[in-house]
């Protein structure tokens, strides 16, 4: 196991410095002056600009500036925001809660929903029923979910009013902040409507971002169920004479969840991804709201450091389904 | 005897093209068991030609501002328009001609960006799968960086870089597409070039250049295609997203995802004027995903023997 880690760590160490050569270059490719660039200042007199020069380290040769931009990411100094003054991080983390509790909930959603509509289509494969769920799962694959958020309000929040239309929770509560998660403070918070509001706030949003993830799920459990149920184990099973129930269970969906497990994992870049279009439609105050925001208001020290940080919690992401997946299939850990 | 004869080459170029046509044969065999995916490739040649001949089957011009017909709502609601069939948006505008106009830009934005990651992930893919060593290590750590990163959220990057608008989108997403046909190039090089046939090439004196372009990737050719139209819808959603997140096509450009971002706020007044491009994009993406299905299960020899 411990191999297998290092193993998996030594992979990612080219990536990391891949990344932060593109964070480090991004600044430096921008149309226009780095140092007003950086300064976000513009027309400086030559003193000013000479003083900025120094100050931001440009003068020094490029490979220089490029070991001090890793050695303060490794310190944790990721630079600070034009438009708040505030540091980089400082603000990721106050926002990162947010984006994970909508990206836990939406793959929540797309697993509760898409797992067993895949299993049931692999075993009435062929039929009316699987061949409509495959045609909806297709179709929320193909889905412009920024579009389908748009539905869903008009739908669910404007005739209905069932659901909120955008934030995260309602004005009327001011829960503190202790994990950032909305749905765990309200519920260690005294007031008592709040975690319901949180709980309203969340469903559309998570339908929403979890849409393409489910159609994945769903379709990847069907072919690795097919795939399995071909299997000679399975033959063996039923010939032993035990139940259908048994054998789809307990012999069968063990060695598809290998392959559904990976593609679970997969998600995780794709669901912050689609996080940038689902907060933005939803308002919601999280990481793709705020890269959005950051590039449209050419904050470029938070798109810089942004791209990182959201690259490195995918890095860890991966690397724990990989740890995970080793688990589920021991088989892997002794293959190099 | 000699007036008789058949040249070599011309005999192989005869074969080569019934080899070709027997394939194409046997690949539309395949694919029309498949109804959905035929279906799918229908509509598809109803968007082309809708995208083709925009200008004599839109009933307006895109552009054309009908200030006292605003946000006139579908032929079939009340106060609806023959005229207007899709209603109108908050400058009068005709919707139907606009999206039958953003057809053209939709397409062609999901052919370039296929065709530009096509093309350099092919490259890079032969020349990492075939010299191997530092170039290939090189090649795949810089795809393994892409790839670390959202596409969206890279492609964003790109065009804060770049500059918004539909070029630049188009250009952006192509670059978080390559890393996928470079691996699956790649992969399938290495396989092929290790292979009796691609040695038998070389010691016959087959050149660099041949033995990559000629001998090696028509045999990878297979899992591209499928890949390539996989990616095609995925690009058109992807424009479409950019447009909306307002770094795609700028307005008034009739682009899908743009025009659902211009008459966002008018989601609860005038609905039409969003569920309709939306809807477009949808079945669009919908019919080539439907044909990248019959695609794959048709090309993939494993599929055809069960």
């Amino acid at each position: 196991m411990f191999g297998f880690l290092l193993h998996r760590l030594s992979v990612l160490v080219p990536i990391f410095i891949g990344v932060t050569l593109v964070a480090f270059s991004f600044i430096r490719v921008l149309p226009g002056d780095p140092v007003e660039t950086l300064a976000g200042e513009r027309g400086l007199s030559p003193e000013r600009h000479a003083e900025l020069l120094t100050h931001l380290g440009l003068d020094k040769p490029v490979w220089e500036q490029y070991l001090i931009y890793v050695g303060n990411i490794l310190q944790g100094d990721f630079g600070r925001s034009f438009i708040t003054n505030k540091p980089v991080l400082t603000e990721f983390l106050e926002l990162f809660p947010a984006t994970v509790e909508l990206a836990f909930c939406a793959m929540v959603f797309a697993i509760v929903v898409g797992l067993p509509a895949g299993l049931v289509a692999a075993t009435r494969r062929g039929t009316i029923f699987d061949q409509t769920l495959m045609g909806i799962s297709l179709t929320g694959y193909s889905m412009p979910i920024f579009w389908w958020g748009l539905l869903l309000i008009i739908f669910f929040s404007n005739t209905l009013g069932w659901t909120p239309v955008s934030g995260r929770i309602s004005f009327l509560y001011d829960v503190p902040r202790v994990t950032g998660f909305l749905l765990i403070d309200s519920l260690l918070g005294d007031e008592k409507g709040a975690f319901l509001s949180a709980l309203r706030h969340l469903i559309l949003p998570s339908v929403v971002l979890g849409t393409i993830p489910l159609a994945i799920i769903a379709r990847q459990t069907r072919s690795a169920m097919l795939e399995v149920l071909g299997e000679d184990y399975i033959r063996t099973a039923k010939a032993k004479g035990l139940s259908p129930t048994r054998i789809i269970g307990v012999h069968a969906l063990r060695n598809a969840m290998i392959t559904v497990v990976t593609v679970i994992g997969l998600q995780g870049g794709a669901l912050l991804g689609g996080a940038i279009l689902t907060e933005t439609i939803f308002s919601w105050p999280g990481i793709g709201k705020w890269m959005i925001f950051s590039v449209s208001s050419r904050d470029y020290f938070v798109v810089q450091s942004g791209l990182l940080l959201i690259a490195l919690c995918i890095m860890t992401v991966n690397l724990l389904i990989d740890l995970l997946y080793g688990v589920i299939n021991p088989r892997i850990l002794h293959q190099r | 005897m000699s007036d008789t004869a058949i040249k070599p080459e011309e005999r192989l170029n005869g074969k080569r093209e019934s080899v070709f046509l027997h394939e194409l044969r046997e690949f539309w065999f395949y694919f029309s068991e498949s109804r959905l995916a035929v279906v799918g490739l229908v509509f598809i040649g109803l968007v082309v030609v809708m995208a083709l001949f925009a200008p004599w089957i839109a009933p307006h011009d895109p552009s054309e501002q009908y200030r006292q017909f605003a946000e006139i709502p579908p032929f079939w609601s009340e106060g609806g328009s023959a005229s207007f069939p899709l209603g109108t948006d908050y400058a009068g505008r005709d919707m139907l001609s606009r999206i039958i106009y953003g057809s053209r830009l939709s397409l062609i934005a999901g052919c370039i960006v296929v065709i530009v990651s096509l093309i350099a992930g092919i490259a890079l893919g032969l020349v990492a799968g075939y010299f191997r060593g530092i170039v290939e290590t090189a090649i795949m750590r810089v795809m393994d960086t892409i790839l670390s990163v959202p596409a969206l959220l890279m492609a964003l990057v790109l065009v804060a870089i770049l500059g918004p608008g539909l070029e630049n989108a188009m250009i952006a997403i192509a670059v978080t597409y390559m890393p996928y046909f470079v691996r699956l190039t790649r992969a399938s090089a290495i396989s092929e070039a290790a292979k009796d046939y691609v040695v038998a090439s070389k010691v016959a004196g087959a050149g660099t250049l041949r033995l990559m372009f000629i001998a090696i990737l028509p045999n990878c050719m297979a899992p591209l295609i499928v890949q390539a139209t996989m990616s095609f819808s995925n690009a058109i959603l992807d424009v479409a997203a950019l447009g909306f997140l307002g770094m795609g096509a700028q307005p008034p450009r009739p682009e899908w995802g743009t025009l659902i971002a211009e008459n966002r706020d008018l989601i609860l007044s005038a609905p039409w004027t969003v569920t309709f491009p939306g809807l477009a994009i949808l079945l669009t993406v919908l019919a080539i995903n439907l044909m990248g299905d019959g695609m794959r299960d048709a090309l993939d020899p494993k599929m055809k023997r069960s």
